[in-house]
């Protein structure tokens, strides 16, 4: 037995191997090494998570709180609920006339009137109104013989609630907002900012409130320099006019430039031939540079965008061509196109990805029974690359959604109070107000932009998440 | 040139090559029309290749190019004048891994006629019903042709395939080792296929099994290697047509000694 054991090393080479005791000993440093780089990743992750929660609670920390207001009248009193931001049309004309009657006068004489300023109180409400809406009862009577009802109907189909809601605020309830506590703060600690009201201020004309930021109205309302009033309706039109088009623009030059790259470029240049060599060259020396384009500053491509669309083309992007005639090359196609440049690049990576990836078997099935180049890349490459596509479009959207510095080069406004009704508008964005909101020194406006905030996240989970379905939409009908 | 009626297929000293590499040199062979022809011989010596150009669908891989001359029915495929998609509508192929589209059985089938611009369901549904009859398919579907073709095994899938190309009515089957990817049951299966199916067809099949060979075709053609050395100890391969003989010949009494090597196993 001892002699069998001997008698094998002999037979055998001796062993590199590192013996048991060595092995043993590398074994736990190896594990070792394993583990602390299991743990860095961990934090990494942990470190993300804990970012992005902080950036949320940050956000909604500032999108509601107590505030303390001030007013001469409370709003109870002139619009139901004293919500005002809420009101209709009739509702604020109705508070308008009750309290301010005359006022009434001079809001349709300063707004509505055609006639000059010295015969408004002597002609009667047909010739100053001219084709705005009134009441048939008030058209012989002059503006003093008007009934409160005449002069409220008057209002309300004729002026915009905006101008209302500001006149409602800044001159009958005067509300003023004094003061603007957090979220965290207005929760955890409420019975010091109760006490801190009640020795600072008088009941008698203010009031400690607690206000959501984020509410409908804030959805609904136009701009206005009164954070209480003011709205993103004009900012969110902005928005949306601007990702449409630059999606309806982007995508199909994208995929089609994908298209061309691999289907088409790939197999024009003979490699047989010099010709063909130079092709295939040039070919490459697109697509590197496509890469290259992806990563160039979103301000560059602002600078672009206002020397070509803003500046040159400015016979078309302002609209000249079909007739607007009051705006200049700063309009929201201008906008569009730049953004549109801006995230091809996003578009055809992710499209010739896509497309490389359908399988080649498929693109010889179609071919092996007779279908041209198109008929195959239309059947059968284009729905097979179709989620990749998406979402490569939607990296792209997202993009667009957030992008500010290209805005402000191209033009938007800082102050637009009429909303974008078309390609050839002047225009905000949504990532343009909340810049506009945040520079400035007050509470209320931080408050506001930490609302728009949240308004613009939950618009880029809505298009991610309707990606996604699209997407999934693609994938089963592939499947099954 | 000889008489049309008899060949579908004529090569004349055909040279095919990938970018500059020589894959397979002169092959010069008659394909019988209505015949099942096998092409045999050890992995990389070109048969897919000579296949492949029976339709053009080398004109696909960027690089590839054939010289010499490749006639169908007396017309040089490979003319000036010849358009590559009129080619394959006639000259159809099946392919080694089973590749229905991701879309339903009768989409899959009504496809082909479909590119041609058949419409009108009445007629896409005779179709699709004669060639799942034709492909030995339709009792096993005839219930759900809207469930996907790739819900189906591998057996079925490369019936379904067989389906797809039949419909459009091709002249000609070439099918590139149908068979190796399917289990023995279904490997018959297409077997028995190919024996109806060429009653109708001219079909060239490449396979690796020599025994499919010998139960199926009516010729075979065996491809071999060479070799050459060059300088820089680069060796050069290229394929060529070893041998061209009636099946049941080529088996029992092969002309050349290397035939006769690789029939009885001895490379591959
Ligand atoms: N797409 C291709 N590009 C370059 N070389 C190829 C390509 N396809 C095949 N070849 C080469 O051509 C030769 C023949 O291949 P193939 O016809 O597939 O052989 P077989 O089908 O007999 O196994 C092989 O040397 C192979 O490497
Ligand atoms: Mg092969």
């Amino acid at each position: 037995m001892s002699d069998l054991l001997t008698s094998v090393p002999e037979d055998k080479p001796m062993s590199l191997m590192p013996d048991e005791v060595v092995f043993r000993r590398g074994l736990a440093g190896r594990h070792l090494r394993g583990r602390v780089w299991k743990i860095f990743f961990m934090m990494a992750i942990v470190l993300a998570l804990l970012s992005l929660v902080a950036l949320f609670l940050n956000v909604v920390n500032s999108a509601a709180g107590l505030i303390v207001v001030q007013y001469n009248i409370d709003p109870a009193e002139v619009v139901p609920n004293g919500d005002l931001a809420a009101a209709t049309a009739e509702q604020l004309a109705a508070g308008i006339v009750e309290y301010e009657p005359n006022r009434a006068l001079v809001l349709i004489r300063d707004n509505l009137s055609s006639v000059p300023v010295d015969q408004f109180s002597a002609s009667t409400m047909s010739q100053i109104l001219g084709t705005h809406l009134y009441p048939e009862s008030a058209a012989d009577k002059t503006p003093r013989d008007l009934e409160p009802e005449e002069r409220a109907a008057i209002l309300a189909q004729n002026l915009s609630v905006d101008v209302m809601k500001q006149f409602i605020s800044d001159d009958i309830i005067g509300l003023n907002v004094l003061e603007t506590h957090s979220l965290f703060e207005s929760i955890f600690d409420r019975a010091a900012i109760e006490e801190h009201f009640a020795a600072e201020f008088d009941p008698a004309t203010t009031r400690l409130e607690f206000r959501l930021w984020l509410r409908p109205s804030f959805l609904t309302s136009g701009q206005s320099s009164d954070p209480v009033l003011a709205g993103i309706r004009t900012a969110l039109i902005g928005t949306i006019w601007i990702v449409a088009i630059t999606v309806l623009v982007a995508f199909p030059i994208g995929v089609g430039a994908a298209i061309y790259l691999e289907e088409y470029a790939a197999a024009f240049g003979n490699i047989n031939t010099r010709f063909g060599r130079f092709m295939q060259w040039f070919n490459r020396f697109i697509e590197t540079n496509v890469r290259n384009l992806a990563g160039v500053p979103s301000i560059i491509y602002g600078l672009l965008g206002l020397a070509i669309f803003v500046r040159a083309a400015a016979e078309f992007t302002s609209g000249r061509f079909v007739g607007v005639t009051d705006s200049n090359g700063r309009t929201i196609i201008s906008a569009s196109l730049t953004m549109a440049l801006l995230i091809l690049p996003v578009i055809i990576i992710n499209a010739q990805e896509a497309i490389r990836a359908v399988q080649s078997s498929i693109r010889e099935a179609s071919y092996g029974l007779g279908a041209t180049k198109w008929q195959t890349i239309w059947n059968q490459v284009l729905p097979a690359a179709m989620p990749g596509i998406l979402t490569g479009t939607i990296l792209g959207m997202s993009r667009a959604i957030g992008e500010t510095a290209p805005l402000v080069i191209v033009g938007a406004s800082t102050a637009t109070f009429l909303d974008p009704n078309g390609p050839f508008s002047s225009f905000t964005a949504l990532p343009i107000q909340i810049y506009q909101w945040t520079a400035r020194p007050q509470a209320e406006f931080r408050a506001i932009a930490a609302a728009a905030i949240i308004v613009l996240l939950v618009l880029l989970l809505l298009l991610n998440a309707t990606a996604i379905l699209l997407r999934q939409y693609f994938r089963r009908k592939l499947q099954t | 040139m000889t008489e049309n009626g008899a060949h579908a297929f004529e090569l004349q000293g055909v040279n095919i090559y990938y970018g500059s590499k020589m894959a397979v040199n002169d092959v010069n062979l008659m394909i019988p029309r209505q015949k099942i022809t096998a092409f045999i011989g050890p992995s990389g010596c070109g048969k897919s290749t000579v296949l492949r150009s029976l339709n053009r669908m080398n004109d696909l891989i960027p690089g590839a190019r054939v010289q010499g001359g490749v006639f169908f029915g007396g017309q040089d495929l490979y003319a000036e004048n010849v358009d590559p998609v009129e080619v394959r509508r006639r000259i159809g192929m099946v392919f080694q891994k089973p590749n229905p589209f991701p879309k339903s059985i009768y989409d899959n089938v009504a496809y082909g006629p479909r590119l041609l611009g058949v419409r009108g369901k009445a007629v896409l549904d005779e179709i699709v019903e004669r060639s799942l009859k034709g492909a030995f398919l339709w009792d096993e579907v005839r219930g759900d042709l809207k469930k996907s073709g790739l819900a189906l095994s591998g057996g079925q899938q490369q019936r379904l395939c067989i389906a797809r190309t039949i419909a459009v009515e091709p002249e000609v089957i070439l099918m590139d080792e149908p068979a190796s990817a399917l289990d023995p049951i279904a490997t018959q299966a297409i077997e028995e296929l190919m024996k109806v199916l060429v009653q109708q067809f001219t079909i060239v099949i490449v396979t690796h099994n020599m025994q499919q060979a010998q139960r199926v075709s009516d010729y075979t053609a065996f491809y071999s290697i060479r070799k050459k050395e060059e300088q820089g100890g680069v060796e050069n391969r290229w394929g060529i047509l070893a041998e061209y003989a009636p099946t049941e010949r080529l088996f029992t009494n092969p002309a050349s000694e290397e035939t006769e090597r690789y029939i009885r196993g001895e490379f591959g």
